[in-house]
C-alpha cells in the first residue's frame, strides 16, 4: 500500500509542472482494495484494470520502474510510451492490461475466465472497476454469463461514490451496489474497502470459491479517492472544479486505509514505529529512483511511431 | 483424397473450422446460435458433436460481452472464433473490437497479441429491410489494428478462415450467405490463403474490374457476358479488404488502364473510394479514364422487393459501367 501511495504523490509535482503530461487518474486513498486483492492471487492469475489501474498493476506485481517510465511516456515505459497511465501492463504477473472506455475490460476478464475454464488450468481472473461502470450494460451482460457457466471470475466494483464528477446518487436509484448481482445468482459481498485485511480476507474467500469451480464473486468494496478524479486536484475543494465536501474529504482522510494498517501493526506490536519509518524510507528511494530511471530514459523515437502497427 | 473434391462454400468454412480445431486445442468457437442453422448455415455442423460445449460455446444474446470474452481469451492466449451471424448486430461489440482488440498491441507497446477472429456473416435480401442486411466492411477496414478479409470463392473460404485463425492478431472475417451455396474443388488439406493477398480470377486486357466477396462473382459472370461482345475484364478479388494487396490492383490497371470498383458496401468513404484513391495517388499516369465506382447508394436496405431490386448490385450494372469506359 505505501508502495501504491508514495509512488502516486511522487507523480504531482511532475504533473503540476507538466513534466507528466499523460491524464493520471491517481489512486491514493484506494490502495487496500488492490493490495487486499493481488495478495490473494498468484502470477498466474489474471487481472484486468482501467483508468485508474497504477495501484492495480503494482499491487498485481508489475515493476515500479517500468510504470513511472510509462508514465513518463519513455520508450523504457511498460507499454514502450504508447500507452501512458492508462495502459498499463505486465503479462508476466498475470497483469494483462488497463484501459478507460468504463466497463470496457470488465468482458475481457469474463474471456480471461473463460479460457481458464477451458483450459482446466485453475486460474483466477479479476475484473477491477468503478462505480461508476455500474450504468454500463455489459457489466450485465458479463455478470449473467459468468453465473451461467460458473467461470472463476471476481467482479470488484470499487466504489469511490464518484463517477468523475457525478455523485453516485446522481447516478442510481439504490446505493447498494453489491445486490446488482443477487439477480444472477452471484455471491456478492460489501467490504470495507479501505481496511485492507478485510479486503483480503474476502479476496481468499472469493478466490477460493472460483478455484473450486463456483465463482463468480462479486465484491463491492467501499472506498474513496484523496485526489481527484484526474490529475492530483480536479474536483477536489478547493480547486477549479469544487464539488466534493471539504468534510467528506477530510472524514475519509480518517479512514485512510495506510493509517489504519499502521494502526494496526503497531497496536498488535506487529511492527514499531521506528520500523514503519524504516519502511517509508525504504519505499521512498524505491520511488525516486524509479522516477531517476523514468527520466534518464529515452523518449520513444519519431521514426517508430509506426512499430507495432500490422493493419 | 481427391484434388477435385467439390465442396460448398458454407461447408468449406466448416472444413476449416473443424481442421483448425482439432490442430489446435485453443481454438474455440463463440457465438449466438452457433448450434443453430438458422443461424449460421451449415458452417458449424458437426463441430458441438467432436468438441463439446466447452469449445462450442452458444450464447446469450449479447453481442458486446461475447465478443469482448473472445478477445480477453485471446490475451490469455487462446485463439477464439466469434461468430455474429448478422453483421448488423457487430455494432453492439464495436467497443472490444475496435476500442480493445485492435487497439492492445499497439497501446501496450507490443506486449500481447490477441488472436481472435471477428466472423461476421453478411444476411441480407428477402426484404430483411435495413438492420439485417448491412455490410461493415469499410467500417472496420478503416481502424488501425484490424486485418479484414472477405472471401467469394469455396477455396478461400477454407484458406482464409485458416489463416485467420492462426493470424496472430485480430482478424474480421466477414462472409456472405449468398455465396453459401456456391461449390468448387476446395483440397481436403488444411492450406492457407493469405492475408493481404488477391487474386486476379479472370485475367483481361481492357479494363481493371476490383471487387470483393459476393461481387467477384458478380463480376465473373459480367466478364463471361463482356467477353461474347469481345470486351476482355480482368477481374481482381480483392480477398483482403486490410492490408489491400496495392501491387496486384496497380499491376492490372498498368495493363488496362481503365478502372470499374465494385463494392456491395456504401459509397461515401467505402471500399470502392479506397481503391480510387489509391489507383489515382499511384497509377494515375496510367489511366485512359476517370476510375469508376459502381457501390451500394448511401441509402439503407430497403424491404420491398421492387426497392431491393434497385439497391443490390448485380452483373448488369456492373456491365453498364464497363461499357461505360468504352
Amino acid at each position: 500500500m505505501l508502495r501504491i501511495r508514495l509512488c502516486e504523490e511522487a507523480f504531482v509535482e511532475p504533473i503540476l509542472a507538466g513534466e507528466v503530461r499523460c491524464p493520471c487518474h491517481l489512486y491514493s486513498g484506494e490502495e487496500a482494495v488492490a493490495v487486499g486483492v493481488c495478495a490473494a492471487l498468484t502470477d498466474r492469475d489474471y487481472v484486468f484494470g482501467n483508468h485508474r489501474s497504477h495501484g492495480h498493476y503494482l499491487a498485481k506485481g508489475g515493476s515500479m520502474q517500468e510504470m513511472v517510465a510509462e508514465i513518463f511516456c519513455r520508450e523504457t515505459g511498460c507499454s514502450r510510451g504508447r500507452g501512458g497511465s492508462m495502459h498499463l501492463i505486465a503479462p508476466e504477473v498475470g497483469m494483462l492490461g488497463a484501459a478507460p472506455i468504463v466497463a470496457g475490460t470488465i468482458s475481457l476478464a469474463l474471456g480471461a475466465a473463460l479460457a481458464s475454464t477451458i483450459r482446466k488450468d485453475g486460474r483466477v481472473a479479476v475484473t477491477f472497476f468503478g462505480d461508476g461502470a455500474t450504468g454500463e450494460g455489459v457489466l450485465y451482460e458479463c455478470m449473467n454469463f459468468a453465473a451461467l457457466k460458473k467461470l472463476p471470475i471476481i467482479f470488484v466494483c470499487e466504489n469511490n461514490y464518484y463517477a468523475t464528477h457525478m455523485p453516485i446518487r446522481e447516478c442510481r436509484v439504490g446505493m447498494e451496489i453489491h445486490e446488482i448481482a443477487r439477480p444472477f445468482g452471484i455471491e456478492s459481498r460489501q467490504i470495507d474497502g479501505n481496511d485492507v485485511l478485510a479486503v483480503y480476507d474476502a479476496g481468499l474467500l472469493a478466490v477460493e470459491k472460483c478455484r473450486a469451480g463456483n465463482g463468480p464473486v462479486f465484491l463491492e468494496c467501499l472506498t474513496y479517492r484523496h485526489r481527484g478524479h484526474v490529475g492530483p486536484d480536479d474536483n477536489v475543494q478547493g480547486s477549479h472544479t469544487d464539488i466534493r465536501p471539504r468534510e467528506e474529504i477530510d472524514l475519509w482522510w480518517e479512514k485512510d486505509p495506510i493509517k489504519r494498517f499502521e494502526g494496526y501493526l503497531t497496536d498488535q506490536r506487529i511492527m514499531t514505529q521506528e520500523e514503519l519509518n524504516m519502511a517509508r524510507e525504504e519505499v521512498n528511494r524505491e520511488v525516486t529512483d524509479a522516477h531517476d530511471f523514468a527520466r534518464r530514459s529515452p523518449l520513444p523515437r519519431a521514426e517508430e511511431l509506426e512499430r507495432y502497427v500490422f493493419a | 483424397m481427391s484434388s477435385h473434391r467439390k465442396l460448398s462454400y458454407s461447408l468449406a468454412i466448416n472444413e476449416a473450422l473443424h481442421q483448425m480445431m482439432d490442430e489446435d486445442p485453443s481454438v474455440f468457437l463463440i457465438g449466438q446460435g452457433v448450434k443453430s442453422p438458422w443461424y449460421v448455415g451449415d458452417t458449424a455442423q458437426g463441430l458441438l458433436e467432436r468438441f463439446g460445449t466447452d469449445r462450442v460455446i452458444d450464447t446469450p444474446v449479447s453481442e458486446n460481452a461475447m465478443t469482448g470474452a473472445a478477445v480477453g481469451a485471446a490475451l490469455a492466449g487462446m485463439r477464439p472464433v466469434v461468430v455474429h451471424p448478422r453483421v448488423d448486430f457487430m455494432f453492439y461489440a464495436f467497443d472490444p473490437i475496435i476500442n480493445e482488440a485492435a487497439n492492445w498491441y499497439y497501446m501496450n507497446g507490443g506486449k500481447l497479441q490477441a488472436p481472435v477472429v471477428f466472423w461476421g456473416i453478411i444476411n441480407r435480401g428477402g426484404e430483411q429491410a435495413a438492420q439485417h442486411s448491412q455490410s461493415l466492411h469499410a467500417m472496420f477496414a478503416q481502424v488501425p489494428g484490424l486485418k479484414v478479409v472477405m472471401p467469394a470463392t469455396p477455396y478461400d473460404a477454407k484458406g482464409l478462415m485458416i489463416a485467420a485463425i492462426r493470424e496472430p492478431n485480430p482478424v474480421v472475417f466477414i462472409d456472405d450467405r449468398w455465396l453459401y451455396k456456391l461449390e468448387e474443388p476446395v483440397p481436403e488439406e488444411i492450406y492457407e490463403v493469405e492475408i493481404g493477398r488477391g487474386n486476379v480470377v479472370r485475367a483481361g486486357t481492357d479494363i481493371t474490374v476490383v471487387a470483393s466477396s459476393f461481387m467477384v462473382q458478380e463480376s465473373i459472370k459480367a466478364s463471361e457476358m463482356l467477353v461474347k461482345e469481345g470486351i476482355n475484364i480482368e477481374v481482381v478479388d480483392l480477398r483482403t479488404v486490410k492490408p489491400l494487396d496495392e501491387n496486384l490492383i496497380l499491376a492490372s490497371v498498368q495493363k488496362t488502364g481503365r478502372l470499374v470498383v465494385v463494392d456491395g458496401g456504401w459509397r461515401t468513404c467505402g471500399l470502392a473510394a479506397e481503391v480510387s484513391a489509391l489507383v489515382s495517388e499511384k497509377a494515375f499516369g496510367a489511366l485512359k479514364a476517370p476510375v469508376v465506382r459502381i457501390t451500394l447508394p448511401d441509402c439503407p436496405a430497403p424491404a420491398s422487393a421492387t426497392l431491393e431490386k434497385a439497391y443490390y448490385l448485380t452483373s448488369a450494372d456492373i456491365i453498364r459501367a464497363v461499357k461505360s469506359l468504352i
